[in-house]
This record gives C-alpha cells, structure tokens and sequence, in this order.
C-alpha cells in the first residue's frame, strides 16, 4: 500500500489486438494499478510482456477494451485522444529522434515543449526569458547544450538528443511522466548520465513517473516501486521497503513464482550481463 | 540592352506573382510533409473567382480577398478528406484537383472569362496614383504585397501555433504527445496554402487579362522547381531566410524560362523543361555523392 494519494488508478484495463483473427494477442488482460503521487515506479517484463502497451494506453495512443477505466486526478481520461491527455501525462521515447524534432533548432523544440498540454496561440513562441530559463535547465546536463540553443536538433548526437526529449518532457512539470524504455538505445556511459538525469529531474521536481526497463538492475537501483509484466498482467509488484533489498536473483525468484514457469528470456538476462 | 531589361522585369514580376504559388508548395511540401496537388486546381479557382466577380461588377480588391478564401476553402476540402476521412494526402489533393476542373468551369460558365477591358486591381492602384499601368508598376505592386505576406508568414510561423504546425511535419507523434491536434495544424497548412495559391491565380488572371481553366497545369512541379532552387541556390537557414529563399527560388526559375523562350524555345516545350530541370535538380545530389562513393539512403516514396 501506498501511503500517499492516488494519481492515477488503471481498472479492468485490457487491450486485445487484431481480434477475431487467428493472430489475436491480448497485449494487456485486466490490468489494474493504482499509482500514487510521488510513485516512481519500474516496469519490467520480456518482449510481448505488454509494458509498452500499458504505457501506450496510459498516453492514450489508443484506448483501452471496453470496461478498462483509466482516471488521472479522479477524472475519468479513458477516452481522451492522445493530444487531449497531453495535460497529464508527458512521455520520453526509446527512440530519442521521437522526443526531439529534428529539423527545428534546441530553443525551438523547448519552447514547443513548453506549452505542453496548453492550448496554444499567435504570441511569439521564444523570448529572452525563456532563453534564460532554457540555458538553466540545460546547464545542469554537462553536455554544453546551454551554448547551442540555435543548432538543428538533427545536428546532434543520440544521447544529446534524448536528454534535450527529457527536459523537453519535464520543462513544463507533467503529473505523470511514462519513461518508455529510455536509455536503451544509448552506449553504457549517455546510458548511465541519461538515467542519473531522469533520477535527478524527477525527485527534484517531485514529478509521478512510471519507468519501463529490459535491465534489471536499473529496475532495482530506480524509484520506489518494482512491477513485472508477464503476458498482458502486473504479476509482481514491490513496495519500498520490501524493494531496496532486493536482488536480481530474488527477482528472477518472484517471476517463477508469480507466474508459475521457468525463468528463461535469454534478452533479459543478456541485458543484464552486458551492463 | 532594353532586351535585358525587358527579360529582367519579366522575371521581377512573374516570379514575385508566382512567387505567392512557391510558398504554399513550400508550407505543404516542405513545413507539412503533405504532397499536396490541390494546387492545379486551386491556382485556377482564384482565377476563375476573381474574373468572374470583377466581370459581374464586383470591386477588383474584394473580388482578389474572396480569390484567396476560395483558395482556402479549397484546401479545408483536402485536409479534410485527409484528416477526418483518413484518405491518403496525395489522393486528397488529386481528388479535389479534379473536382476543381469542373467546379472552375461552373464558376466560369465556359473555359475562359476575359477581364482585359473591366478594373482590375493593378489599374485601380495605377488610377490612385495617376499613372498609366505599366510592368514596372506591377512589379511595385508586387513587391509591396510580397513583403506584407512575407512579414505575416514570417510572424505566424515563428508564433505558439506556426511552431507547432512546422513541427507538424518534422515529427507528428512527438506534437501529439506535446498536445496539439496534428489534424488542426494540417487542417491550417492546407488551407492557408491552397489560399496563397489562389491569391496568385487571381492575381495573375488580372495582369494577363482573362482566366483559363487550363491556367494550373504544372503548377505544383513549377512551384517544387522554385522550392528545390531557392534551397539549392541559397542555403538558407532559419525561417527568415527559408521565406526569402523560396520567393528567390521562384525569381531565379522565372529568370531561366524567360532565358529559354528567348533563346527561341516554343513556349509548348516549358513544362517539359519545368519537369526536367526539376529532375536535374533532385538528381545532382545523389549523383554527386555517387561519384564520390559515399552513402546514400534508399529510395523514397516521399
């Protein structure tokens, strides 16, 4: 049990593909979550575990089946398009070239960034304020970023590009963050700088975040919160105290035992020998 | 010499008139990344609106104003299509540039409307100041109406909303995620574009003196010609400088045709060089990079 106030509540939310056709797959089956204020919680599970379903369904890429019920604040959003849930809900990429646009300069895609969720209108979207704000949030990084406000984004590298889509997703303080697997695609060392970065920026701005992971150490070094995801369902699912002693093989233990088989994804566990 | 300068305020004035047709290709093509061709259809429709109105006695500058709206009106239909019915872009565009040749020739009531000898808005300016009529006036006509659009482009696109229609093109899912309605800011793109087109078609019927329903042919290759040119030739960078590029790259093309049928070129041959030298012009770079062996994506559909 959390102690702190609901954010988001998940009931009954499922999400079947390609129904009626000998491809069905049921991505998500009777989903519930409860996700309190200052949740940051971990999401892990295999390929086809339904993690980035679950996630898409929180953004409202598409809605869930009939009878799931999504609430953020106490307001029903289940049938809130995308652009409409834009209000609560901000999300980083694995791919960092869907955060960022490539062929705007840094400034602009900030200033994009900051009227997230806000109806927008014909004042100028830049000025010497927001130049000033955006070189304060950029200087932190250590990437230099603060001094190239007018590059093209494209011009970047990938780590770069993804940190600039993190502050681009917390610049205006969303009530719920979705980490979407990403750090995945940088090298070991952006990887480290990108994490520490999102670690930093959440407890700092006291943002609610759901972060899904391949690596489980991450999974157990971030946030206060553990869940695994195994065929459409939360089958594990660790509070706090219970969490910061856990290890990889106590986790590989409640997998076998929450879900009944064998612990046997060979990308998880290369994953985790990698890093 | 009175032959250079003959050519040279040719070019001045064509390629500003045209110059209006390059920016909404620039805004569909380019800002949107949607293929739009209601342009061959909506080129014609100003035309057809302003001569009709102006030969039914109605102001020439009102006449131009609804020119531009029905331009407008034009690409609301294709964004529509597109947006709400989900019909691919490119065959939005075609749909409604077909639907346009017989909505053009009901507005006309024939192929052509002449309006040589009623008011049109380049007399009506040349009367206010008590002069005759001449090119060079119509190219200060020009001119003054290309900085005014070229200031309210540069403006809108540098706004809250134009940031987030530019973006549209760049990267649709990430705007989304940001909370703006792709549908909007394509539905806006469209619009305003197939709007600058017919305010170039109504303008162009009144300096030549008649509307043809065959006026738009070629114009979406002509205006990614003057596109393509603009970038080509200038490298621009930043907005500002895109816009200037692009009514550059119409002036520099029109510069080239003028050249051409000079040199003795039939003017039947000029959508077949328009074709070509767009062509050329896509086909430099790769070539170019091919030559020095270095890597070049596959082909695009878009």
């Amino acid at each position: 049990m959390s102690q702190n106030q609901n954010l988001m509540k998940l009931s009954k939310v499922s999400k079947v593909f390609l129904r009626g056709t000998v491809d069905e797959v049921t991505a998500l089956d009777n989903v519930r979550l409860d996700v309190g204020a200052e949740d940051f919680i971990t999401v892990i599970g295999s390929n086809g575990a339904g993690k980035t379903t679950l996630l898409n369904v929180i953004a409202g890429v598409y809605p869930p089946e009939k009878g799931g019920k999504i609430t953020i604040n106490d307001q029903d959003v289940t049938r809130l398009s995308e652009h409409k849930r834009a209000r609560y809900v901000s999300r980083v990429y694995q791919n960092p070239h869907i955060g960022t646009a490539a062929k705007m300069t840094v400034e602009e895609n900030l200033s994009l960034a900051m009227l997230h969720g806000q109806s927008r209108g014909l004042r100028i979207a830049t000025n010497k304020k927001y130049r000033e704000l955006f070189r304060s949030v950029l200087a932190p990084l250590r990437l230099g970023l603060e001094d190239r406000l007018s590059a093209l984004v494209g011009t970047l590298s990938g780590g770069q590009r993804q940190a600039l889509a993190l502050v681009m997703a917390t610049i205006s303080k969303p009530s719920l963050l979705l980490l979407d697997e990403h750090v995945a695609t940088l090298d070991p060392k952006t990887n480290r700088i990108v994490l520490e970065l999102s670690e930093m920026i959440v407890q700092k701005e006291k943002i609610t975040t759901i972060m899904v992971t391949h690596n489980m150490k991450h999974a157990l070094r971030y946030g206060n919160r553990l869940t695994m995801m195994h065929k459409g369902k939360i089958i594990v699912d660790i509070h706090q105290e219970k969490k910061s002693a856990l290890s990889v093989n106590d986790l590989v233990v409640a997998f076998e035992h929450a879900s009944g088989e064998r612990f046997s994804d060979d990308s998880i566990m290369l994953r985790n020998a990698n890093s | 010499m009175d032959y250079v300068i003959n050519l040279l305020s040719v070019s001045l004035y064509e390629g500003l008139a045209y110059g209006f047709v390059t920016l909404g290709v620039y805004i569909t093509f380019r800002v949107l990344a949607f293929p739009d061709l209601t342009v061959d259809g909506s080129f014609p429709l100003g035309g057809a609106v302003a001569a009709t109105l102006i030969v039914s006695g109605v102001n020439p500058w009102l006449a131009t104003l609804v020119a531009f709206i029905a331009g407008i009106c034009a690409g609301l239909a294709t964004s529509l299509l597109n947006t709400k019915l989900r019909i691919n872009a490119l065959l939005a565009g075609i749909l409604m540039m077909v639907s346009l040749y017989s909505i053009n020739l009901a507005i006309m009531g024939r192929s052509n409307v002449s309006v040589l000898r009623e008011a049109t808005v380049f007399k009506q300016t040349a009367q206010l100041f008590g002069i005759e009529p001449t090119t060079t006036l119509s190219i200060i006509f020009m001119v003054v109406l290309t900085i005014v659009i070229l200031g309210i482009l540069n403006w809108f696109l540098r706004t809250e909303i134009g940031l987030a229609l530019r973006a549209t093109g760049d990267n649709g899912q990430m705007v989304r995620g940001l909370g703006v309605s792709t549908d909007m800011t394509t539905i806006m793109g469209v619009s305003l574009s197939n709007g600058l087109v017919a305010l170039a078609g109504g303008l162009i019927a009144q300096k030549q003196g008649f509307s043809d329903v065959g006026m738009g042919i070629g114009m979406i290759v002509m205006g990614l010609a003057s596109v393509i040119i603009g970038e080509r030739l200038f490298r621009p960078r930043g907005i500002t400088t895109i816009l200037f590029a692009v009514i550059g790259g119409s002036l520099v093309y029109r510069l080239f045709l003028g050249i051409a049928l000079r040199l003795g070129l039939p003017p039947s041959n000029l959508k077949l060089i328009t074709a070509l030298l767009v062509i050329i012009a896509l086909a430099i770079p790769y070539i170019q990079k091919k030559v020095r062996g270095e890597w070049m994506p596959p082909a695009a559909r878009m």
